[in-house]
């Protein structure tokens, strides 16, 4: 099955244009086409994996030449897969939750007139994810990477009906291309110092290449993953792609394709590790974007917003692992997989609360649901237990390993990378319980109309599978360190380094703190009474609130002086590259209607033409040839 | 004299021999067959069968093929892979415009009586009998036949023969236009006069190469011309004839002025098959004349190569741009396609001959489908039928919205001339292009880099007035044929065959450089 992993691909994306080009007549069953394809990428996923593990971890890495795009010539591009450890790890999250979040989506869309378009779209996603992990080229992944942005976009805007969320796709897709522009310099540079674009190549000859080389490389490579994983500085438009439905938020913005930054920067492992200064930048963003997160995410009455804050500080977790080189990229993925489980299940959560609460998203109008909605309660427990790091829940395992890791190291960044782990946990426990408590516990504030129900069985069963996989993926993954052991041969074998501070120290804290979060949380939150309408709230509140008044910045830094240069260029354009290009065509066309002239319908003076043209021939070769 | 006869290899000239043999007895089926629309029928499928069967046997030639391949008729011919790869091609250009002849859109592309004169009481009683000039699947045929023979000929003389025995069925198919017969009967004369004018050329330079060798084998004057010591101006001039006369059948500046007046009077399924089929053959016939026998003068016929190639790309193109009439834009767009194809002779390198074929089976794809669009969009006939084609570009206003899948295609094959990534057009100008910098042409390469995105000008203009411009009010009503079986599956069948190319080009190409070795032979 390994060597047909291409069937993964191949089959969402044939799904997608089936249900694309079938229209209104696919409207009754389309959406089960869409699951079923997605489940059949799982199984071909599932038993490459069988096949994987049944070899030497040497031997687990195939590369498969789909075929030749250009064969031949020095720009020789083929179109490969890379099947390893690595890609197989995202193929199974992918379309595993992806699976569970289709069979969802059939219950949460099914008044939406358009369902069978939403599923299209999903399996473009899915097929696009799927290349962007399997390709064995940057050029590839790059390919798929324009895709995953693409479906992005078209789901954001799926009820682009309104203005604001139309707007969100845009903003989301214009970030997006600011990060593609670092992708796109990175494989220039790549091109250039190595000739080829494939990992193995550019693995191989990356020893040899220059430090300031390679840091380039990696800058622009972490640039293109702040695009796509909402990093800092590049955070902005995360929370407005809540905009799209529950279900998209789950897959895309939560489990998958939002962590294609930080598989790009593990893939690019050789890149980094000889360019430590780029590496250190990389952990500098992921510190700053998990408190930047964790900050936002306590301010926010919006429960998607929140945990869309929650998923970026999440994700600079993961790219601080990243950061910190080999000692991290196990750990970075492991974080990744798990999180993806617990955050997509919490998504879906929120959506069936949503769904019992006519579409409100302002918690400060929930509380109380534990009651009417039980399975809700409970699966999103689970969540929230992981995503805290309480033993022995998945986010345990995984997060403990990162904070761990951050204090190894010599001068300031251990204590730096450390301490804003260890602190990060902490504000994740709180603004996590804050969001659990105020939306389950506590007295109804519910508006007047709402009557809260269970969500169907469609959505419940998705929920309770992505609970079991909160509750213990981690633990199943994290014995014996075989997860870590099983990435290996991609992120290498490291040697077992002491913390700066003894490892039962470190985990002590991280509980003290995390425990302190959650039970300021219920103080605040579960035991008091919640205001209805948000609180004036203090200076520092306001601005989490606003995500750090990020779109103020940006319109400040960027869009401001931006339209300044693009008038001035427009104007410049306008008066001398345009008059230079306009006055060339007018001479173009007349030199046209010139030569229409000669092409005067006169049979006589064609042969003229060609014989005039054959002696003026004839004598420049021959006499200019004596 | 002794006189030996030749032994002639008639299994290797088995596909020429299906193709002309059939081609003899359509020309009896026109004598026996009474009923016209029984002939119509005969005659499609006999064609259409005879064609495909060729195609078989090339393509068992191909793969039994031994060593470089067979030297047939004493010497005068040979088929090697690249003559198989060209005949392949060729044969598939003429079922493809086969299934197009025999579309009966609106009564047909063809007169219904060629010897009537417009507009005549004979011309309304041969409509009223229902008759039909079914002699265009034979004389089809005959051009098919000449054309293959024309890819593996490699003696000048018998060069000379083939080359009329594929014209004269086209300048009599060009006169057969249903509608605006004057314009047709005015374009098959000018095509007529001019070709024989080039062919004049083409046969004295023939003259020239012999008196200065005393051969006509092409082999033979390549190796004649390393011989003579500094370049002999009888065979330079000779050789220069010669090629300006393949030049013409290009249709390359200064020789193209035929191109314009006869796409424009032609049948559309005709020019279809004249754009795409008359090119290829000619280009494989230079091929050989240059690889073969005039490599030797390859530096003194660079200048010619070059000032050709720059002048067609750059006149095709600026002269497209001010057209109004589609036919007559899509045969300057010929015309300066004529000039990308001459880019890759120069330097002579071995890539050409992998690049070429390729080009021309995607440009000869693209051009029968986009003019296979051209004869779907129709005005309306004062009696509210179907009318004559509506060629002026104005016309074409808003018909991505009427006809998407009509418009969407023609779009496609736009893009493809333009030669926009993921269609075979791209791949097509990468690879001739790549010929001609491993040459060391790279400037000639910058100028059709150039010339390629001026003229994406005309091609996306097409696009922007199908798509994004609304027919204006009052405008003559523009109708396009929906009903079409034959044409919508050569539409189709283009279609989808330039996207394969163009997405996955791989296969294609390495069967191409299979056959870039030409086989030499001294006869």
């Amino acid at each position: 099955m390994q060597s047909l992993i291409w069937l993964a691909i191949a089959l969402p994306l044939a799904s997608a244009a089936v249900l694309l080009l079938a229209g209104r007549r696919a409207d009754a069953w389309g959406h089960w086409v869409g699951v079923a394809a997605s489940g059949a990428a799982f199984l071909v996923g599932f038993f490459a994996l069988i096949e994987m593990l049944g070899k030497p971890a040497e031997e687990r890495a195939l590369d498969t030449t789909l075929y030749t795009f250009i064969p031949g010539s020095d720009l020789q591009v083929d179109v490969g897969l890379l099947a390893d450890p690595l890609s197989i790890t995202f193929v199974l999250l992918i379309t595993f939750v992806g699976t569970l979040i289709h069979v969802y989506s059939v219950a949460y869309m099914e008044h939406d007139k358009d369902r069978r378009r939403f599923f299209a779209y999903l399996n473009l996603f899915v097929a696009a994810m799927l290349l962007l992990v399997l390709a064995d080229s940057y050029l590839l992944l790059f390919v798929g990477w324009e895709g995953v942005g693409l479906a992005s976009y078209l789901l954001i805007g799926f009820w682009n009906h309104k203005p604001e969320y139309a707007t969100a796709a845009n903003k989301a897709f214009v970030v997006n291309r600011i990060g593609d522009i670092g992708l796109i310099i990175a494989m220039g540079i790549m091109f250039t110092t190595f000739g080829a674009l494939d990992f193995a190549t550019v693995g191989q000859l990356a020893g040899n290449a220059s430090t300031t080389t390679l840091t380039a490389i990696g800058l622009a490579l972490l640039l293109a993953a702040c695009g796509k994983s909402a990093q800092f500085p590049l955070q902005s438009w995360l929370g407005d792609a809540m905009a799209g439905p529950t279900p998209v938020s789950a897959l895309i913005h939560a489990a998958t394709m939002v962590t294609a930054g930080v598989y790009l920067i593990v893939r690019s492992a050789p890149i980094f590790n000889g360019a430590p200064d780029a590496q250190v930048v990389v952990a500098i963003v992921g510190a700053i974007t998990l408190t930047l997160g964790a900050l936002i995410g306590m301010a926010k009455d919006d429960i998607k917003k929140a945990l869309a804050a929650s998923t970026m500080s999440q994700i600079g977790y993961m790219m601080l692992a990243a950061g910190l080189g080999p000692i991290g990229y196990a750990f970075a993925i492991f974080h990744l997989v798990t999180h993806g489980f617990f955050k997509a299940g919490m998504f879906l959560g929120a959506g069936s609360v949503m769904h019992a609460m006519n579409d409100q998203v302002d918690m400060r109008r929930f509380g109380a649901l534990k009651g009417a909605m039980v399975v809700t309660w409970v699966t999103f427990g689970l969540g929230w237990l992981a995503i805290l790091g309480v033993p022995p829940f998945s986010g345990f395992w995984s997060k403990d390993k990162i904070i761990e890791s951050a204090f190894v190291g010599e001068g300031w960044q251990p204590w730096v990378f450390g301490l804003t782990a260890l602190i990060g946990a902490g504000l994740t426990a709180f603004y996590m319980s804050r969001l659990f408590f105020m939306t389950f516990h506590g007295k109804a504030r519910w508006t007047d109309e709402v009557h809260p129900h269970e969500s169907p069985a469609l959505m419940t069963v998705p929920m309770i599978i992505l609970a079991v996989g909160s509750a213990f993926l981690g633990l199943f993954l994290a014995v014996g360190d075989r997860f870590s052991h099983f990435l290996e041969p991609v992120t290498g074998h490291v040697e077992h380094h002491e913390p700066v501070l003894p490892v039962p120290v470190i985990m002590a804290a991280t509980l003290i703190l995390v425990a302190a979060g959650a039970v300021f949380a219920w103080l605040k939150y579960g035991r008091a009474e919640v205001a209805e309408e948000a609180p004036a709230g203090s200076l520092a509140t306001i601005t989490a609130r606003n995500d750090f008044f990020q779109d103020s910045v940006n319109r400040a830094v960027f869009q401001r002086p931006g339209q300044h240069v693009t008038r001035t260029l427009v104007y410049a354009d306008a008066a001398i590259v345009d008059g230079a290009v306009n006055k060339q065509a007018r001479g173009w066309a007349s030199i046209g209607e010139a030569s229409r002239k000669v092409q005067n319908g006169q049979v006589r003076s064609y042969a003229a033409t060609m014989l005039v043209g054959l002696v003026i021939v004839v004598a420049v070769i021959v006499v200019g040839g004596l | 004299m002794n006189f030996v006869t030749p032994t002639i290899d008639w299994a290797a000239l088995t596909p020429i021999i299906i193709v002309l043999g059939a081609a003899a007895v359509g020309i009896l089926i026109e004598a026996f067959v009474k009923s016209p629309a029984t002939r119509r029928t005969v005659q499609l499928g006999l064609a259409v069968v005879a064609l495909a069967a060729a195609l078989g046997v090339v393509i068992a030639q191909w793969a039994t093929l031994e060593g470089a391949g067979t030297v047939a008729m004493a010497g005068m011919l040979t088929v090697d892979r690249q003559a198989l790869a060209w005949m392949s091609i060729l044969l598939v250009f003429g079922i493809l415009a086969m299934l197009l002849f025999a579309s009966r859109d609106g009564g047909g592309a063809f007169t219904e009586l060629g010897a009537s004169t417009p507009g005549s009481l004979e011309e309304k009683l041969a409509r009223r009998a229902g008759l039909a000039v079914t002699e265009v699947y034979p004389l089809a045929l005959f051009a098919v036949g000449g054309m293959m023979l024309f890819t593996c000929v490699t003696d000048l003389v018998f060069l000379f023969v083939a080359l009329e025995v594929f014209s004269l069925p086209l300048y009599i198919m060009v006169a057969l236009s249903r509608r605006r017969r004057f314009l047709s009967h005015e374009a098959a004369l000018k095509y007529f006069l001019l070709g024989a004018f080039s062919s004049a050329i083409f046969i004295f330079g023939v003259a020239l190469v012999y008196g200065a060798t005393t051969v006509t084998n092409l082999d033979m004057i390549g190796r004649g011309a390393t011989m003579i010591a500094d370049a002999d101006p009888i065979l330079l001039a000779g050789a220069v004839m010669v090629v300006v006369g393949l030049m013409f059948k290009i249709g390359a500046v200064p020789f193209h002025s035929w191109v314009p007046d006869a796409y424009q009077g032609a049948p559309t399924p005709l020019t279809a098959f004249m754009g795409a089929a008359t090119k290829a053959a000619a280009t494989a016939a230079l091929v050989r004349v240059m690889f073969v026998a005039f490599a030797p003068l390859e530096w003194e016929l660079s200048w010619l190569i070059w000032a050709v190639a720059i002048a067609s790309m750059v006149l095709g193109t600026v002269v497209a741009l001010v057209q109004t009439d589609i036919k007559r834009m899509l045969a300057y767009s010929a015309v300066a396609h004529a000039g990308f194809i001459l880019v890759a002779f120069a330097g002579l390198e071995g890539e050409a001959l992998t690049a070429l074929p390729f080009y021309l089976l995607a440009y000869g794809l693209g051009t029968i489908g986009a003019f296979a669009v051209v004869s779907q969009v129709r005005e309306r006939a004062e009696d509210g039928g179907v009318g004559a084609e509506a060629v002026r570009l104005g016309q074409w206003a808003g018909l991505g919205k009427r006809s998407p899948l009509l418009a969407g295609s023609m779009a496609l094959f736009l893009l493809s001339f333009a030669g926009i990534p993921l269609t075979a057009g791209f791949i097509g100008k990468f690879e001739a292009f790549s010929a001609a910098v491993a040459g060391g042409a790279w400037v000639l390469v910058l100028i059709a880099v150039l010339a390629s995105a001026v003229a994406a000008f005309f091609y996306v203009r097409l696009i922007v007035l199908m798509f994004f411009t609304d027919a204006p009010e009052g405008a003559e009503e523009v109708i396009a044929i929906e009903d079409s079986a034959l044409t919508r599956t050569v539409i189709y069948v283009t279609a989808v065959a330039i996207l394969i190319l163009g997405i996955l080009p791989a296969g294609v190409l390495d069967l191409f450089a299979d056959a870039s070795v030409l086989l030499v032979n001294a006869g």
